[in-house]
């Protein structure tokens, strides 16, 4: 047993009082989790603090919350890690960002969440009529490979945690992005096209993401919302070639070739190749592309301004000494068949570890 | 006043079910649950759900286990249907976009379970309630005629004066307001009442609500004494570890190395049915031979990692975050803990509960398919079967009757009731105490091992309980999201589930499936071979009553695994 505080964030609508701080203290265990300490203070000292629980096993998906800054179940966290990482001891948990707060630590799911997931057009729109009295045949690795995205339980703590979705609120986000990715990764939808288009033209769509890795990081499903909406990526354009108005099919030919010309990202050329659907020569003579490079010269002359960016650094930018080593990890990739995937159903979580391992020769055998 | 010809309460896996049949059915449908529906206890089942769907398989195979299983207690009629649709139900889930398992051909794949003679489990890793749960919720946005109420609390049922169902009060949580609405067929699909107990697998919503509700307007409650406790839980928090584990080949050991089920289940080992291996265990544990934190180990480590990862991963992730163990490496201690009511509102094959117009469906609801002992993957398929043809034969039912207009007085009596909650004073206990006694109550007298004096004692306490909660006071005076007070309207609706529960298991004077009387050791078909029956019927104390168990083809056997 030990003690802790718990620095709750409370809200009560009907006040009219602004947000504010209460510290409660708490008995626990150091393994027990973030969310029995709340449940000790609703039984023993104030049952009006409010948060939607229900399962306590990272099963329901209903107690997202910030701990200490972070979003994050409650039911998963144990309360002896969370004082560790605290400042000053005293655990702060707060409500999910991105999201409007109900009361307490209850927010409107419904108005946020809920909302985008239905935007994705969330059910299967199957390719033909199904087979009388069997099933559809789909190969298993199609299977496993939705069932990451399946593994979602819509907590909403990506939705919280989403830098992308902090600046534009319309942004689609993590979770409803990975719910698309489950019917387009899905053999039995007959609409990966036409699901992938919508996705693509909408400028809150996927490539909204700015690839940040904050949904990945605090997925408490290791659904990994950001590979998802790579996946969509590289579906839109690899497969089918899309190319949208939001220039995410040219920024990504214009990523993908500097970087292998040049090892690192040459940044200077990377908006007039993305407005030239990955050609610098389009970029710069295409009307269209032209226009859109003028349009976005205020954006380079603040950076100029900030000393972010400078001539010499937009002019010339060197090779990394051995690029003919990302040259060949290209060759490598390129090479194969199929499309290489990390899917935790697939190769479990040891898997980057051991393939770590493997590079730096030390694995063990 | 919202009204609808089908109002469905509950949104787990029975009541989306329900929702989707009865809208197919041409009804117009309104569905309630007191949390998102994806956030329903039917997101807990991990293993899979039953069909003998292969064509080695049959489902009169499938529906012997069942009976078999049941100790025999089980309709056999009922056990029949749900056996034969089975198949047809599984395919179409495939077809909604279940993401289940595949084997090397693209065709499903299917895993060993407890109690069965086959493999004929199917499932999606070890989250395929929750695969199902979501994909039922995909169906569900997708019929817009389907007008969903979410986080509203359904108080109680109303009836005409003919003692037809009317409709139903509600509260939505969101800002407190009392509805009444009006429905011209209600289909309680609320789910267990594992709260009751602590430890508990049960989510902390499963409070017994829907049996409650029933229970008050007169249904009869039905096997209310078989209460499954689930082989494989984790030690004081309870959480669940699949059945699914045993599936894939794991191995139950005692602290003294031995694989013990080979006494009590030689041929089947693990995979006997959960009454026998919870049985198993308790004993073992109770002789000594458990481990000092009153467990026996469960070893995972010798199914390959790669099944483990493709099959078991959720599992996985319970060991390390609640129990601090990677399953992957070393066995994890477990323990039998209450998982199950096989017992609920008494329906007939359609759903149909003895209260005109009022069905029941899954968990809240006793046909009787599971009888004394609930096969695991049984429950997926009780809740989409049954179900499905509550909603169906509402649908069909409901055609021609007016619309009821229930009486406002019942929503007056309602906010009153909660009103008055508010209001009182503190001079009573918490309603987290009186929780708390309840569960450690039930779990100590109503157990895998029960006899007439623990029984006894848990009844007393019960009664002192209900009373107490006559009197508990709360801190909540709001009404946004006033937990508080719903936790007081729970708590009475637990307390009414623990009588019934307890009173059932002080008349079933023998042992049969999750009924074991120390005091009456022995299976006693002459005289038990019969349904205890539960009802209100305006007594203080329940009345109770019998039934006959249906038989077809099955006579009851010695039951050995």
């Amino acid at each position: 047993m030990a003690d802790y505080t718990l620095k709750i964030r409370r809200f009560d609508p009907e006040s009219g009082e602004p947000a504010y701080w209460v510290d409660y203290g708490v008995e626990l265990p150091p393994e027990r989790s973030v969310l029995d300490g709340i449940l000790q203070i609703k039984d023993r000292e104030d049952a009006s603090l409010a948060i939607r629980c229900s399962c306590r096993a990272a099963i329901c998906g209903s107690c997202g919350v910030r701990i200490n800054g972070k979003s994050a179940l409650a039911c998963n966290t144990r309360i002896g890690d969370a004082a560790e990482r605290s400042r000053n001891g005293s655990i702060t948990i707060e409500p999910m960002g991105n999201m409007p707060v109900v009361k307490d630590l209850i927010t409107d799911m419904e108005a946020v969440h809920w909302k985008k997931v239905r935007r994705v057009v969330p059910w299967l729109l199957p390719a033909e009529d199904p087979p009388e009295n069997s099933e559809y045949i789909v190969p298993a690795e199609a299977m496993l490979d939705v069932t990451q995205a399946m593994a979602c339980i819509h907590c909403g703590v990506c939705v919280s945690a989403c830098l992308s979705l902090e600046v534009d609120p319309e942004f689609i986000g993590p979770a409803a992005l990975a719910k698309a990715y489950r019917f387009v990764g899905d053999p039995r939808d007959g609409e990966h096209e036409g699901r992938l288009r919508d996705l693509a033209a909408d400028p809150h769509g996927i490539y909204d993401c700015t690839h940040c890795f904050a949904c990945v990081e605090v997925c408490p499903k290791d659904v990994a919302p950001m590979d998802q909406i790579m996946r969509l990526r590289r579906r839109a354009t690899g497969d089918h070639e899309i190319k949208d108005d939001n220039n995410g099919y040219g920024h990504e030919k214009a990523f993908v070739s500097l970087v292998e010309k040049y090892g690192t990202l040459h940044e200077a050329q990377l908006l007039p190749r993305s407005f030239g659907q990955g050609s610098l020569v389009r970029g710069q003579t295409e009307p269209g592309a032209v226009k859109q490079l003028v349009e976005s010269l205020p954006t380079a002359l603040r950076g100029l301004k900030s000393g972010k960016v400078s001539p010499k650094k937009a002019l010339i930018h060197p090779k990394l000494p051995d690029q003919k080593q990302v040259r060949r990890i290209f060759k490598e990739i390129e090479s194969k068949d199929e499309r290489l995937e990390l899917n935790l159903y697939i190769v479990g979580e040891n898997a980057g570890d051991e393939e770590g391992a493997m590079a730096e020769g030390s694995g063990e055998t | 006043m919202p009204q609808h010809d089908v109002l469905v309460i509950g949104a787990g896996l029975a009541g989306q079910r329900a929702a989707l049949a009865a809208a197919e059915g041409g009804a117009s449908v309104g569905i309630i649950s007191k949390v998102h529906p994806v956030r329903s206890h039917s997101n807990a089942a991990q293993g899979g759900i039953n069909a003998a769907l292969d064509p080695q398989d049959t489902w009169e195979s499938h529906a012997f286990d069942t009976v078999k299983g049941s100790d025999y207690l089980g309709d056999q009629d009922a056990i029949e249907i749900m056996c034969r649709e089975a198949p047809e139900e599984l395919l179409e889930l495939e077809h909604w976009g279940v993401t289940f398992h595949r084997n090397e051909e693209g065709r499903l794949g299917k895993r060993a379970f407890g109690g069965a003679s086959a493999a004929r489990t199917y499932y999606v890793a070890d989250i395929t309630g929750q695969a199902i749960l979501h994909v039922l919720y995909e169906q569900l946005m997708k019929h817009e005629e389907v007008y969903r109420y979410e986080e509203w609390f359904t108080t109680a049922l109303v009836q005409d004066d003919d003692g037809r169902i009317a409709g139903a009060v509600t509260r939505n949580i969101r800002d407190g307001a009392m509805e009444l609405f009006s429905a011209r067929a209600v289909i309680l699909a609320s789910g267990g009442n594992g709260q009751i107990y602590d430890p508990t697998t049960n989510a902390l919503i499963c409070t017994g609500d829907g049996i409650a509700m029933a229970y008050r307007v007169g249904a009869p409650l039905m096997d209310m004494e078989m209460i499954q406790y689930h082989p494989t839980t984790l030690a004081g928090l309870g959480l669940l570890i699949t059945e699914g584990a045993r599936g894939e080949g794991a191995h139950l050991y005692n602290a003294e190395g031995e694989r013990f089920m080979e006494k009590y289940a030689p041929n089947k080992m693990e995979l006997a049915s959960r009454d026998v291996v919870s049985r198993a265990e308790q004993t073992e544990i109770n002789e000594g031979r458990g481990f000092p934190d009153g467990t026996v180990a469960l070893d995972v480590t010798v199914v390959p990692r790669k099944r483990i990862h493709e099959a078991l991963r959720e599992i996985v992730n319970v060991g390390r975050d609640f129990a601090g163990v990677d399953i992957t490496r070393e066995p994890i201690h477990i323990k039998p803990g209450n998982h199950y009511v096989m017992g609920g509102v008494r329906t007939d094959i359609d759903g149909q509960t003895p209260i005109p117009g009022l069905y029941a469906a899954g968990e809240c609801a006793c046909v009787s398919v599971h009888g004394g002992n609930r096969l695991g993957a049984n429950s997926l398929l009780d809740t989409l079967v049954f179900g499905r043809r509550s909603g169906a034969h509402a649908a069909q039912a409901i055609r021609g009757l007016p619309q009821p207009e229930p009486s406002k007085a019942r929503l007056g009596d309602e906010a009153g009731m909660i009103e008055e909650i508010v209001r009182r004073e503190r001079t009573g206990r918490r309603v987290s105490e009186v929780k708390a006694e309840l569960g450690e109550t039930m779990d100590k007298y109503v157990a895998v091992f029960r006899d007439q004096d623990g029984l006894n004692t848990a009844l007393e306490i019960v009664r002192r309980l209900k009373e107490e909660a006559h009197s508990v006071a709360v801190d909540d005076k709001g009404t946004v999201f006033n937990q508080d007070v719903l936790g007081a309207l729970e708590l009475q609706f637990m307390l009414d589930n623990a009588e019934c529960i307890v009173v059932s298991a002080i008349e079933r004077r023998e042992s049969r499936g999750a009924q074991y009387r120390t005091d009456f050791p022995e299976r006693n078909d002459d005289e038990w071979l019969k349904h205890i029956n539960v009802a209100a019927n305006g007594a203080e104390v329940p009345e109770v009553s019998f039934s006959e168990v249906t038989m077809t083809q099955w006579e009851p056997e010695e039951r050995t695994y």
